[in-house]
């Protein structure tokens, strides 16, 4: 291993653990989940544990996109436009079955699963999920971004 | 005045134009000439009837027949404390009913609801448009004829919708 892979593994490393506890996230709640996102998000579960607790209402500040309940086809290309908004790197969770798949919804109006519009890192279900299923999707999110390999300007691009 | 007397009035009132009437789920069930709703809300609302509330105002279709939709108004009286259905059939091929938005103003969005849902045009509405639709949406969704789950994408998807 030369000098220059060794330190950007470290760096890599440090980054993973500074972004992990630090997801700032944007709350994109348009359906009854947004329930058990304030449950989790409250003191009772409190996300900010995790380091998750800033909630930022400009995607321009944010992370991670907690997409949470319905999509219609209405309001696909606003969800577009806010992940477009959001700066790299960012993570999106699909929170709540709807958002993962268009849950009970199959009709003209529901887009079927948000991964049709924006990609999508974790996808957490339930209808709507327990607050412990959520943390559970923000821990392996955060091993997630630990394990992720940086964009290095320099690294030669298959 | 009693309830039971009221309807004998308003029977009276409204003369050829009242269908039938009956009761169903504790409230009156008025059906009336699809021609002659406006008038039958207009004398509703008055005294000594005193419907002064439109509760809502929906559409039902029967995929069938000439009166294949049915136009349902709910209405309210404050003073008296009982509601009151006025039903209307409309024609299957072109339904065509009254706009009612010179009586009561809420009737604008449940009149854009019903026509973007239902396809049942209001002749008078002030701005007869999509209302949870898009611009871009063909057809009416609620009707029996649209295709089952046929959605219309406003931005390309991934997977086939």
């Amino acid at each position: 291993m030369s000098g220059l892979d060794f330190l950007t593994t470290r760096l890599e490393t440090a980054l993973g653990w500074g972004r992990k506890y630090s997801l700032f996230h944007y709350p994109f709640i348009t359906a009854c989940c947004g329930m058990e996102y304030m449950s989790a998000a409250c003191a009772h579960f409190d996300i900010d544990r995790f380091g998750a607790g800033l909630t930022r209402f400009s995607p321009r500040q944010a992370d991670l996109l907690l997409v949470v309940g319905t999509v219609t086809h209405k309001l696909a290309p606003v969800l577009k436009t806010v992940y477009d908004q959001m700066l790299e790197p960012k993570w999106v969770i699909a929170f709540g079955a709807c958002a993962v798949s268009g849950g009970i919804y199959q009709n003209y109006a529901v887009v079927q699963g948000i991964d049709r519009v924006i990609p999508v890192d974790i996808y957490i279900p339930g209808c709507p999920p327990r607050p412990e299923m959520v943390l559970d999707g923000l821990m392996k999110l955060q091993d997630k971004v630990q394990h992720q390999k940086q964009d290095w300007r320099w690294a030669k691009k298959p | 005045m009693g309830q039971e007397t009221l309807i004998g009035e308003i029977r009276t009132k409204l003369g050829a134009a009242v269908e039938s009437v009956s009761e169903s789920f504790g409230d009156d069930v008025l059906v009336v000439r699809s021609g002659s709703v406006r008038t039958a809300l207009t004398a509703l609302r008055e005294k000594p009837f005193d419907y002064a509330v439109l509760l809502d105002l929906t559409c039902i279709d029967f995929t069938a027949g000439e009166g294949r939709f049915e136009l349902v108004y709910h209405l309210y009286s404050m003073s008296r404390n009982v509601r009151l259905r006025l039903k209307t059939s409309l024609a299957a091929a072109d339904p065509v009913a009254d706009s009612i938005t010179g009586l009561w103003k809420n009737a604008d969005w449940l009149e854009r609801e019903v026509f973007d849902m239902f396809g049942v045009r209001f002749t008078g509405h002030p701005d007869l448009r999509r209302l949870l639709t898009y611009e871009s949406f063909e057809g009416h969704p609620l009707r029996k004829s649209y295709p089952w789950r046929l959605a219309q994408p406003r931005i390309p998807m991934k997977d086939k919708v």
